[in-house]
């Protein structure tokens, strides 16, 4: 895990008519690094990731990626580019199969270029990719999991949907919006090894997440928002001791009654 | 000279059409495909009370705003409301109404060039070396008249600033207790109501004919469309650029050419800057 | 109290012909294909069986709206897009293929592809604008179109004014014009219904159904939505030729309100979604529009009242209904 950055995310601003959402944010990515990104709600997360992926236009700032401004291209390009994403409202194709479902992603120019996950180069089948990926993030092959309606499985495996979305583009950064938000305890446990796998795989990973113990689990640095500016950033464990941090949380008053008990 | 003061005629004339489409759009978020029909209709209605029953002309163009009103209110009640949010099948469901009132018209014998209403006052005026006729300065002063009047009902009566609540946040009107049904029904009625003011006034220009239903709705959308669907003030200051460029086309090009200019605004207007002048509708909303 | 509701299960066979079960014995495969035979047989023996050349007249017209329908209903129902003005492709396929066979002299089994073709360019840039947008704005764009199209060929008295063009050449004969158009019409059934189970039709359904996904799949919204439309205006335009070939003239009327509108009732007569119903829709609509023309633009008012009826009272359509019943059964089961 090299140190390099391969993101470079410059005082980005974004206005809504009176509310100012993200409020001049800049930070870094390093290759192969886990970013957890929390915040209250409200504190422009899902914003500033709709900036840097193409989905709204910043009011103002860069974000630079290997080198080159991607501020302003459309979210295909940037999709195109390496940078894949998931939602927080999750977005299946509710009526198509689960495995049909990656044959969208599987059909972008990126995927025909990069042959998607595993693919080394070149595409084959679009099905056979698509339950391939499906297998990989822990849709049993032999059951009849991967051939059901979208519409019918539960949150647990939209979510490894979501991410397996990401993975037919064979992406370089994978941002996640709420993975495991709405996700039971023992479905957390099997997505944590998940996301870790895909660590050592070579992906960069940045996370918004309300689910904090999980997240400290696999986040190598944690940056902290609130009304759409940085708080702090560091490790896990630098933020949670951070005075400024416990006021975010608990507002001063309730700050100084964790003190007591830190 | 001539161009300043034709170009203003024909503003207001684009702006009293429009304004119907925009209130209905801007509340109850449906684009009535139907105004052109209604538009006709009331000419039809006026001329029946008119000429077929003998009633006073005074008398009839109000009668016939008010009952194009209710009968634009009835339509959306009873049918219209019952796809309502789905936009697709509003717009569907409100042309296909237009245009079997349209079509229903020209069949129903209503054909040929001799329906005509009259003038509001004959003769005319010097205005800097152009002869103007009364009705035409009339018609200016109407439509002044008309965006005052809406200014003015918006913002200081109970169910003006109603509609403009819905217009801004509907759901939080709900939760006001404004019914935004009823609502909607009110301002179709209101929208009714200006698509016939827009008919009395400017029929007596020309003849009553059915295409001319048609051509208002494509003038009527394409200046909501430049102006910003669901904004009066840009449906104004649209009717004016539209308005101008005509009689510019006129003048230069020839008058075969003032739909072209229309179409063309509509085009512009989504390469450049698809939610229009003022239209609220940014971003996020105007692309998919 | 018993409390009831009512229960739709697949049927048996329905279940048993799933993939390659089909081919377990006879009666599951007649199961399959007996549906697809009846009506490919049916339309392609009704020539013979109607009386006289009049109605085989109607059948070509029936085939050329079917045509229209079938792309409103894929452009609708699998792209998202809703195409209120269906003359469009009518006329500019029309005036193409009168055009290159009046000036250019060339036979009608080369004029029609060529039509198909550049009218296909023609209108997919013509649409162009709105395809970034939301869908609204596709439907008032395609509803202008024919409208304006009509109004500067008449103002301008350009391409033939309000004659149109005159003395195009018909298809070589009457068999030959009928049997054209059926098997177009049978040919684009079959092929737009393959197309949208293929990989690039999934696309096209994914954009419908919730295009931001597709964006960050990296797949250019705007390039996929402009490959439909040119697919459909293709059609489109091919079927407005083929009837300036039927009818031997071009002309406004080729603009004129009843191709917008009458594919878009059989549409919602026969069944959305389907493919087959707005072509079934056709089959029962054009022939009583043609019945009608007696009484002048009646017929418009007609279907366009038909067409509110449905849309409001959201019925489901022949097709959809069809196919309901076929492949599921009812039953009322105790709660």
């Amino acid at each position: 895990m090299s140190s390099q950055s391969i993101l470079q995310v410059k005082d980005i601003t974004k206005v809504f008519g009176g509310i100012i959402a993200v409020n001049h944010l800049s930070f870094d990515i390093n290759e192969g690094e886990i970013l957890g990104i929390i915040g209250p709600n409200g504190s422009g997360k899902t914003t500033l990731i709709n900036c840097i992926t193409g989905f709204i236009k910043m009011t103002s700032g860069k974000v630079i990626y290997h080198g080159k401004n991607i501020e302003g291209k459309p979210a295909h390009k940037i999709a195109d580019m390496g940078i894949a994403r998931t939602f927080q409202i999750m977005r299946p194709y509710y009526t198509l199969p689960c495995y049909k479902n990656l044959v969208i992603p599987l059909f972008s120019p990126r995927a025909k270029r990069t042959g998607g996950w595993r693919g080394g180069g070149k595409l084959g089948d679009r099905d056979t990719v698509g339950i391939d990926i499906l297998e990989e993030i822990g849709f049993e092959r032999d059951s009849f999991v991967p051939y059901k309606l979208a519409s019918t499985l539960p949150t647990g495996y939209l979510k490894r949907l979501e991410l397996a979305r990401c993975l037919a583009l064979k992406p370089e950064l994978i941002i996640c919006d709420e993975i495991f938000s709405g996700l039971s305890m023992s479905e957390i446990a099997s997505m944590v090894p998940l996301i870790e796998r895909l660590q050592m795989d070579g992906i960069t990973m940045i996370m918004i997440e309300h689910r904090l113990r999980e997240l400290f689990q696999v986040a190598n640095r944690v940056m902290v928002l609130n009304f759409g500016e940085k708080v702090i950033e560091g490790t896990s464990e630098q933020v949670m001791a951070d005075e400024k941090v416990k006021v975010v949380y608990f507002g001063s008053e309730g700050a100084e009654e964790v003190m007591k008990y830190a | 000279m001539g161009i300043l003061i034709y170009g203003t005629i024909n503003s207001v004339a684009l702006a009293l059409m429009a304004l119907g489409f925009a209130l209905v759009y801007g509340i109850s978020r449906l684009p009535n495909f139907g105004h052109g029909a209604l538009y006709v209709v009331t000419g039809f209605i006026t001329w029946s009370f008119f000429r077929g029953l003998g009633v006073n002309y005074l008398i009839s163009i109000p009668i016939s705003i008010i009952i194009i009103g209710i009968i634009g209110a009835l339509i959306y009640q009873f049918i219209l409301i019952r796809v309502r949010g789905m936009a697709t099948s509003e717009i569907i469901a409100s042309y296909a109404i237009g245009v079997a009132i349209l079509e229903g018209l020209r069949w129903g014998g209503f054909k040929g060039m001799t329906y005509t209403l009259p003038v509001f006052l004959e003769g005319s005026i010097d205005i800097g070396g152009i002869p103007v006729d009364f009705h035409r300065m009339i018609v200016v002063g109407a439509g002044a008249g008309v965006v005052i009047f809406l200014w003015f009902f918006t913002h200081h009566t109970r169910i003006g600033l109603a509609l403009r609540g819905m217009a801004q946040d509907e759901r939080a009107s709900l939760m006001l207790g404004i019914d935004s049904d009823f609502m909607a029904v009110v301002a179709m009625g209101f929208g009714s109501a200006l698509a016939g003011l827009a008919a009395v006034l400017l029929l007596p220009l020309g003849n009553i004919v059915v295409e001319s239903g048609y051509n208002v709705l494509i003038l009527a959308i394409a200046v909501c469309i430049v102006g910003g669907l669901g904004s009066w003030m840009g449906a104004v200051i649209a009717a004016f650029l539209i308005g101008f460029a005509q009689i510019l086309t006129v003048v230069y090009l020839g008058s075969h050419f003032q739909m072209v200019v229309a179409l063309l605004a509509i085009i512009l207007t989504l390469i450049l800057r698809p939610s229009g002048l003022f239209g609220r509708q940014k971003e996020l909303e105007e692309r998919v | 109290m018993e409390e009831r509701r009512k229960e739709r299960l697949d049927r048996g066979i329905k279940i048993r012909t799933d993939k390659i079960y089909a081919l377990m014995s006879w009666r599951e495969l007649s199961y399959l294909t007996m549906p697809r035979l009846v009506l490919i047989v049916g339309i392609l023996m009704l020539p013979f069986v109607v009386p006289g050349m009049y109605w085989q007249r109607v059948i070509s017209i029936v085939c050329v709206y079917a045509l229209l329908a079938l792309i409103f209903d894929f452009l609708a129902h699998f792209v998202g897009l809703v195409s209120l003005g269906g003359a469009f492709f009518i006329g500019v396929g029309g005036y193409l293929a009168a055009i290159l066979n009046t000036s250019a002299g060339l036979p009608p089994i080369v004029t029609i592809p060529l039509a198909a073709l550049i009218g296909a360019a023609i209108c997919t840039v013509l649409l162009l604008p709105c395809l970034p947008l939301r869908g609204v704005y596709f439907a008032i764009v395609t509803l202008m179109y024919p409208l304006v199209a009509a109004r500067i060929i008449e103002a301008l008295d350009i391409l033939g004014g309000t004659d149109g063009i005159m003395g195009v050449e018909s298809f070589s004969s009457t068999w030959t014009e009928q049997y054209f158009i059926i098997l177009m019409t049978l040919l684009f059934l079959f092929g737009i219904r393959r197309l949208v189970n293929m990989d690039i039709g999934l696309v096209f359904r994914a954009v419908k159904d919730n295009d931001q996904a597709v964006r960050a799949s990296g797949i250019n919204i705007t390039l996929y939505k402009a490959i439909a439309v040119f697919i459909a205006s293709g059609v489109g335009c091919l079927s407005g030729a083929c009837l300036v070939h039927i009818y031997m003239w071009s002309g406004i009327s080729l603009f004129s309100l009843d191709f917008s509108i009458l594919p878009i009732a059989a549409t919602v007569i026969g069944g959305a979604g389907t493919l087959v119903g707005p072509v079934l829709g056709c089959f029962i609509l054009v022939p009583i529009s043609e019945l009608l023309r007696a009484f002048g633009t009646l017929r418009i008012v007609f279907y366009s009242l038909i067409l509110v009826a449905f849309i409001v009272f959201r019925s489901e359509g022949i097709m959809v209904y069809g196919q309901r019943k076929y492949h599921q059964f009812e039953r009322w089961v105790k709660i």
